[in-house]
């Protein structure tokens, strides 16, 4: 009992991180058709924004070191600002260019992030302590389960209430919802296009941001390619989910954090190691059987 | 043709596309409170001449005038806004979304507050008595009822005009009855100016008080129904011959 609840708990929780980034690369391609492939380094460098620029070992924390109150605004608004700024002198300029134009624009842009970060602080991984009370176990019927994994998840369905709410009440989540089912529509409508893509970047950022926190209060280091991981299962994610669909990429999110888990837990002993290349085996099962994603959106289908 | 009256009007409009000649000096007006028809073979021209007069495709040369103010060039949500509406020959709802929130995105869009655009979206869906739908995913509607909101999008706020573009395709004799009161009764009650683009030429001359007749780009026919139906002209376009060919029919008759 003890052992499935934790591995309930390891599931939920890897499964918010991937769900959080999946949610992040939905919001962006819901209203423009780009994947963007610089969200990783986004991660990275809300992390190494609590940093002073150093190159040496021992970090010198700077941001860090504020009250979590303080933080984690500062840390939202870095996220949101950055990912606001790479859409205003990026992705503005290939508006209209082909959606494999931008994608490579993104990766330009992730190595830009990438090696700026590598110029301030080198490519020796840091560590980084922030708020350790987050280690220190709960225990819940039985099951010892680490503070920090309850509050991730706590985090998650959190961001995903607000942003539910947000979409359904709001007039902007309303002008987003229609800009990401059918964008030229919704702009011949009078919806504001350049609004609406500024605030699908500004979400996106902060998501990158809460992902940043998360990782590094967890792994206790700021490490340059600690985005890229989370990047790629994100991606993965709302591929699966079915481009275009929000709930889907959430869904499958958490879908491929509970399949690592799993098999983290009941794969043997030897096959351990090779846990990923299950996971991505079950990856290509999914698209094999459902090529357009598990819950592909209605505006995605071609019309007949 | 008074230009300071209340009508669209599109005056000697002119479009080409890479050379070939879409439209030539097309001349149309759209009264207030009337129903004018714009017919004509396929590839005419009149999609574009539409887009041309709701913002989505700029005149070559030649201008547009909504009610005495020239229009050319600005862009179609600003036209939307000083109230010129239209339709799509595909529907073009936002197809994820409930019907509610199509029509409540058009208001948004034409600067009201959501909660307006929440009741403006009731109002227009009881006129249309599309209110059960409302609660409905766009996309899953049937044909018929995907126009009725079509139509319920294009009339949020009370457009001055309205360009229904082939709103009748595909509809069965019932459903275009249905559709003829409706449009009868956005021209009648609220005052707006409707051009009806359509194939289903009975429903044109059932509805229209003047129709305009498009083909090659070019009006070859303006007038009533009754003049439209006795035109040479019109059938000759139809039926793909020249003006001193003989019909078909009558070539039939006089041999």
């Amino acid at each position: 009992m003890t052992a499935v609840l934790q591995i309930l708990f390891d599931a939920l929780s890897l499964g918010s991180i991937y769900a959080l980034g999946a949610l992040g690369i939905a919001a962006i391609f819901g209203v423009m058709r780009l994947v963007n492939f610089a969200h990783g380094d986004f991660i990275a460098f809300c992390v190494f924004a609590m940093l002073w620029p150093s190159i040496d070992a021992a970090a010198i924390v700077f941001a860090g070191r504020l009250p979590f109150y303080l933080l984690i605004p500062l840390l939202l608004f870095i996220g949101a600002a950055l990912s606001m700024l790479s859409e205003v002198v990026v992705f503005r300029r290939f508006r209209n260019a082909n959606p494999a134009t931008m994608m490579i624009a993104s990766f330009a842009l992730g190595f830009v992030i990438r090696h700026l970060l590598l110029m301030l602080y080198s490519s020796r991984p840091k560590s980084i302590t922030l708020w350790p009370n987050l280690g220190l176990p709960v225990e819940f019927l039985g099951a010892h389960i680490p503070m920090l994994q309850v509050v991730t998840i706590i985090i998650t369905l959190a961001v995903l209430a607000v942003l539910v709410l947000f979409l359904k009440r709001t007039r902007f989540g309303l002008e987003m919802r229609a800009a990401a089912d059918n964008f030229t529509m919704a702009r011949m409508l009078g919806v504001r296009a350049n609004g609406v893509i500024l605030l699908a970047f500004a979400i996106s950022g902060m998501l990158a941001a809460a992902i940043g926190l998360i990782l590094a209060t967890n792994s206790g280091t700021a490490d340059i390619g600690m985005g890229a991981n989370v990047m790629l299962i994100a991606f993965i994610a709302t591929v699966i989910g079915g481009l275009g669909s929000v709930p889907g990429a959430v869904a499958a999110g958490f879908l491929i954090g509970a399949a690592s888990v799993v098999f983290q837990a009941t794969l043997p002993h030897d096959a351990r190691v090779f846990r990923d290349a299950f996971v991505y085996g079950a990856v290509i099962v999914v698209l094999l059987a459902r090529p357009q994603g598990l819950f592909a959106p209605k505006s995605a289908k071609q019309r007949v | 043709m008074s230009s300071g009256g209340l009508e669209l009007v599109a005056h000697e409009v002119s479009v080409q596309f890479e050379g070939l000649k879409a439209l030539s000096e097309v001349t149309l007006a759209v009264p207030r409170g009337r129903i004018t028809g714009l017919i004509g073979p396929n590839g005419a021209g009149k999609t574009t001449l539409i887009n041309v007069l709701t913002g989505f495709q700029s005149a070559g040369t030649g201008s547009v005038a909504l009610e005495g103010q020239a229009v050319n060039g600005i862009a179609a949500h600003k036209l939307r806004r000083m109230g010129v509406a239209r339709t799509f020959q595909s529907g073009r709802l936002f197809r994820d979304l409930p019907v509610i929130d199509n029509l409540e995105v058009t208001g948004v869009g034409l600067g009201q507050r959501r909660r307006d655009a929440i009741a403006e979206a009731q109002r227009v869906m009881a006129w249309l008595g599309i209110s059960h739908l409302a609660g409905m995913i766009a996309g899953a509607l049937p044909y018929t009822d995907e126009r009725r909101v079509a139509i319920g999008r294009a009339i949020m706020c009370t457009p001055r005009y309205l360009l229904l573009d082939e709103p009748a395709a595909g509809m069965s004799e019932h459903e275009s009855h249905d559709l003829a009161v409706i449009i009868r009764r956005i021209a009648a009650e609220l005052g707006i100016g409707v051009l009806l683009i359509e194939h289903n030429i009975g429903l044109v001359l059932e509805l229209c008080e003047r129709i305009f007749v498009l083909d090659s780009g070019e009006i070859i026919e303006v007038g009533s129904p009754t003049q439209i139906r006795n035109s040479d002209a019109v059938r000759h376009a139809y039926m793909g011959t020249q003006q001193d060919e003989l019909l078909p029919v009558e070539e039939a008759v006089a041999s």
